[in-house]
């Protein structure tokens, strides 16, 4: 018998990490936003994103269905336990994207109400997100393949950590995006905020690397019982956030960005293998949680297809709109 | 005080999912009809086609943006609510939701951009291309959705095995029984809707003398699709009905408003349907009707609710009624449709500040209609999701509170109510403003390709217009 669940396994891990690193820097620059030091900056961090944004949302649809299609336990077992998480997270990834629209079609003395909304949605959609990574670490309470917990066992104070984590996290992705994307005073202040948001991160990284063996004894005898390879990974960890604050001192743009896409790749693959091969932890593999493989085939075949095709069109939107945002260019 | 999470999620997800729908029923209807006029300005290359075609790519660019919104909450409620349901299902569910997205996806990547910011940028040919590909896209996009959703009306070409869904032919469960019935119905209803929709535009604007070559254009042809797609659709949704009367008769049962099983079912055109006391209050019918069109028989036997348990029967009341206003909206259509085309037969069309003016007022009614229509068969497949395997019982998510539930269901309320409030108050601003008068540029681009709002310019108010 065909099996392709690792195959799926790589799919959607890659189509979650590209939504977390696409969305993440669009999420950070709604973080940043009310910061911003006039509203003429607005404009120019809303245009570094606004070609962008909502093809970067896509990831997230296509990883909800490919869930439910390859994955079905993960999708019937999360939904459920972070109910009102998702909710929360649906309304603010709404509210932000309403407000990125009419906000450039509103007089510039109206553009109050959407800022707030664009800045709340972010940070509300940003934290339930963490909440999700925090939840995973935590692991659910299952009986028989469904989700039997409470409704707030998302929302514990190890999950709230992590949820900061997340907006510090992705705010550093909106401030390296924005040195990429901007120069002059505007990249300055990027600068000041990327110092800022990685020593949170930083901070917010050492303590939920030391409470996770805590929370969780898996995570404790994966790490402790033996010196393993997995070692790599934090190691990995320090190291780039080391360069990644000596880069944000030198004059060049594009390594803190592409630095802070590696620190967050060592913390996805961190967390995946702290659990691995558990996927709704504590109890379900992904073999447990695969669909069957004829319909594992079945939804490939389509997905093979388009996938390099999404991909294509993504590089070639993020090419056509490289280089710098500057005031007055872009929208009206 | 306790709530009911079963009540309260059924109730979400008909609230939720009656808002979504009304924008892809649209978006259907709309795409073909801007596929049609870049073929018909491709060949006759005259002003007036691109002109309407800018600006209905206008609106379909803020309503396919209100849909996508909408849909991103679709793609989590089967897990929030409906855990055990997707999750017994996900084999077959799985995948033909996720095709559906893939083919969005790949439409928006593809075709949607150059659909709206390519006009002066790629080759006339190239761009209706695009347009066709846009219009072929959202049919395909209906096409899993409505096959998913006849496969929960009609299972089929799979097994049970410990309770979970196992496809063993993606054919037969793909083209369910009713699936071909059910598609052909809303590909009509889009077009009906579509269609009501332009036209009622077209005759405001001819109301005020706007656009008034244009609008005229966009009149005429218009009333010829209606008044062959509106008699079309009765056709069609009579084989529906014999579709259904095969497989759920329970559903047919309460639509006719049938307790008994009888010969000679008359057709009810008003009644109270009392389902404590298994009857029907102030009945006004035409006899034997119903078993008429249900059987082609006069005296043919069409089976009423008694056949099945009381906790076996859809909520008689809601199925019945909404059927009245579909297939009465459905009447009026066909009259309107008719009345217009032997107008335009007659060349007087635009003599007729009547019709100009029912045609404006028709608006919202074909969106009636669709819910209606949505209302008798979702309901009329009560209680089962699956049907005839598994309940909205069993499919509710175990873990589920109904103050959860309760909390979700004001919170899509509220949220529904300030984005959809903005996104309808901006489409009538579109339309108010109306076309200009001179065949315009296209907006400024900057690409902005996945961004289908941003294709609409219209400033949200005047200090907006005098500012950019």
């Amino acid at each position: 018998m065909y099996d392709f669940t690792i195959l799926w396994v790589l799919i959607i891990g890659f189509g979650v990490l590209m939504y977390v690193l696409t969305d993440g820097f669009d999420l950070g620059v709604g973080i940043l936003f009310p910061f911003a030091r006039s509203e003429e900056d607005r404009d120019i961090m809303m245009n570094t994103v606004a070609p962008v944004w909502d093809g970067n949302e896509t990831w997230l649809v296509l990883g909800g269905a490919g869930l439910l299609a390859a994955f079905p336990l993960v999708y019937t077992v999360f939904l459920p336990a972070l109910y009102i998480g998702v909710f929360l997270m649906l309304a603010g990834l709404i509210f932000r994207g309403v407000a990125f629209e009419f906000r450039f079609k509103s007089a510039p003395d109206r553009r109050g109400p959407w800022n707030v909304a664009f800045f709340g949605g972010s940070l509300v959609a940003t934290f339930a997100q963490g909440a999700v990574v925090g939840t995973f670490v935590q692991g659910f309470a299952t009986e028989d393949f469904r989700f039997v917990g409470g409704p707030f066992d998302w929302l514990t104070p190890f999950t709230v950590m992590t949820g900061l984590g997340m907006v510090a996290g992705y705010g550093l992705l909106g401030a390296t995006w924005l040195l990429l994307k901007t120069d002059g005073e505007t990249q300055q202040w990027a600068r000041r905020w990327a110092y800022g948001l990685l020593a949170a991160l930083m901070v917010f990284f050492v303590i939920v690397s030391l409470w996770t063996p805590l929370v969780d004894d898996y995570v404790r005898s994966r790490w402790f019982d033996n010196l393993t390879w997995l070692w790599v990974l934090p190691v990995g960890t320090v190291l780039v956030a080391a360069g990644l604050w000596r880069s944000l001192g030198r004059d060049n743009d594009a390594l803190p960005f592409i630095s802070t896409i590696a620190l967050f790749a060592f913390f996805y693959g961190g967390l995946l293998f702290s659990k691995w091969p558990y996927v709704v932890p504590p109890s379900y593999t992904f073999q447990d949680a695969a669909s069957a493989p004829e319909s594992q085939l079945f939804l490939l075949i389509g997905l093979l297809f388009v996938v390099p095709f999404v991909l294509m069109y993504t590089a070639w939107t993020y090419y056509v709109f490289r280089g710098k945002v500057r005031a007055g260019a872009g929208y009206h | 005080m306790e709530f009911d999470p079963l009540l309260l999620s059924r109730i979400q997800f008909a609230f939720v999912v009656s808002f979504h729908a009304i924008f892809p029923v649209f978006t259907i209807g709309l795409a073909t009809y801007i596929a049609l006029l870049e073929a018909i300005s491709y060949r006759t290359r005259d002003p007036h086609w691109a002109r309407l075609s800018q600006f209905w790519i206008k609106i379909f660019a803020v309503v396919f943006g209100m849909g996508v919104v909408s849909g991103l909450v679709m793609a989590f409620q089967f897990g929030t609510n409906w855990s055990e349901f997707s999750y017994r299902s996900a084999n077959f569910l799985g995948p033909v939701l996720a095709y559906e997205v893939v083919t969005a996806f790949f439409l928006e990547a593809a075709f949607l951009g150059v659909l709206l910011f390519g006009r002066n940028k790629v080759p006339p040919g190239v761009h209706l291309f695009a347009a066709v590909m846009v219009a072929v896209g959202t049919f395909i996009s209906s096409f899993w959705i409505l096959s998913a959703n006849s496969w929960m009306h009609t299972p089929a070409g799979f097994e049970l095995r410990d309770g979970m869904v196992h496809v063993t032919s993606w054919l037969e469960a793909i083209f369910n029984p009713s699936f071909p019935y059910r598609f052909a119905h809303m590909a009509v209803a889009s077009l009906l809707t579509g269609g009501f929709v332009v036209a009622g535009v077209s005759a405001w604007y001819l109301l005020r003398g706007h656009a008034v070559t244009a609008s005229r254009r966009a009149l005429k042809m218009t009333l010829v699709m209606l008044a062959i797609a509106a008699p079309a659709q009765l056709v069609i949704g009579d084989f529906h009905g014999l579709n259904t009367l095969e497989h759920q008769p329970a559903k047919v049962a309460a639509m006719e408003g049938a307790w008994e099983t009888q010969e000679g079912l008359p057709l009810l055109l008003f009644a109270i349907p009392d389902s404590a006391n298994e009857t029907n209050h102030f009945e006004i019918g035409i006899p034997k009707l119903a078993s008429l069109i249900l059987t082609h028989e006069l005296d043919g036997e069409v089976l009423g609710l008694e056949e099945w348990s009381a906790d076996e029967r859809p909520p008689v009341g809601i199925v019945f009624w909404s059927f009245r206003v579909m297939v009465g909206i459905g009447m009026v259509m066909i009259g309107v449709a008719l009345w217009g085309a032997w107008l335009l037969y007659r060349g007087r069309v635009l003599d007729s500040p009547r019709l100009l003016r029912t045609l404006t007022l028709m608006i919202p009614l074909p969106f009636v209609a669709v819910l209606a229509g949505w209302f008798v068969t979702e309901v009329g497949r009560q209680p089962y999701l699956l049907y005839g395997l598994i309940t909205v019982q069993d499919g509710l998510t175990p873990s589920l509170t109904g103050g959860m539930a309760l909390f979700t269901l004001i919170g899509y309320i509220a949220v529904y109510a300030v984005v959809f409030t903005a996104g309808i108050y901006y489409l009538t601003l579109i339309v108010r403003k109306g076309m200009p008068d001179e065949p315009e540029g296209v907006p400024d681009t900057q690409g902005r390709p996945k961004r289908p709002l941003s294709a609409a310019d219209t400033p949200l108010d005047e200090a907006a217009e005098q500012a950019s």
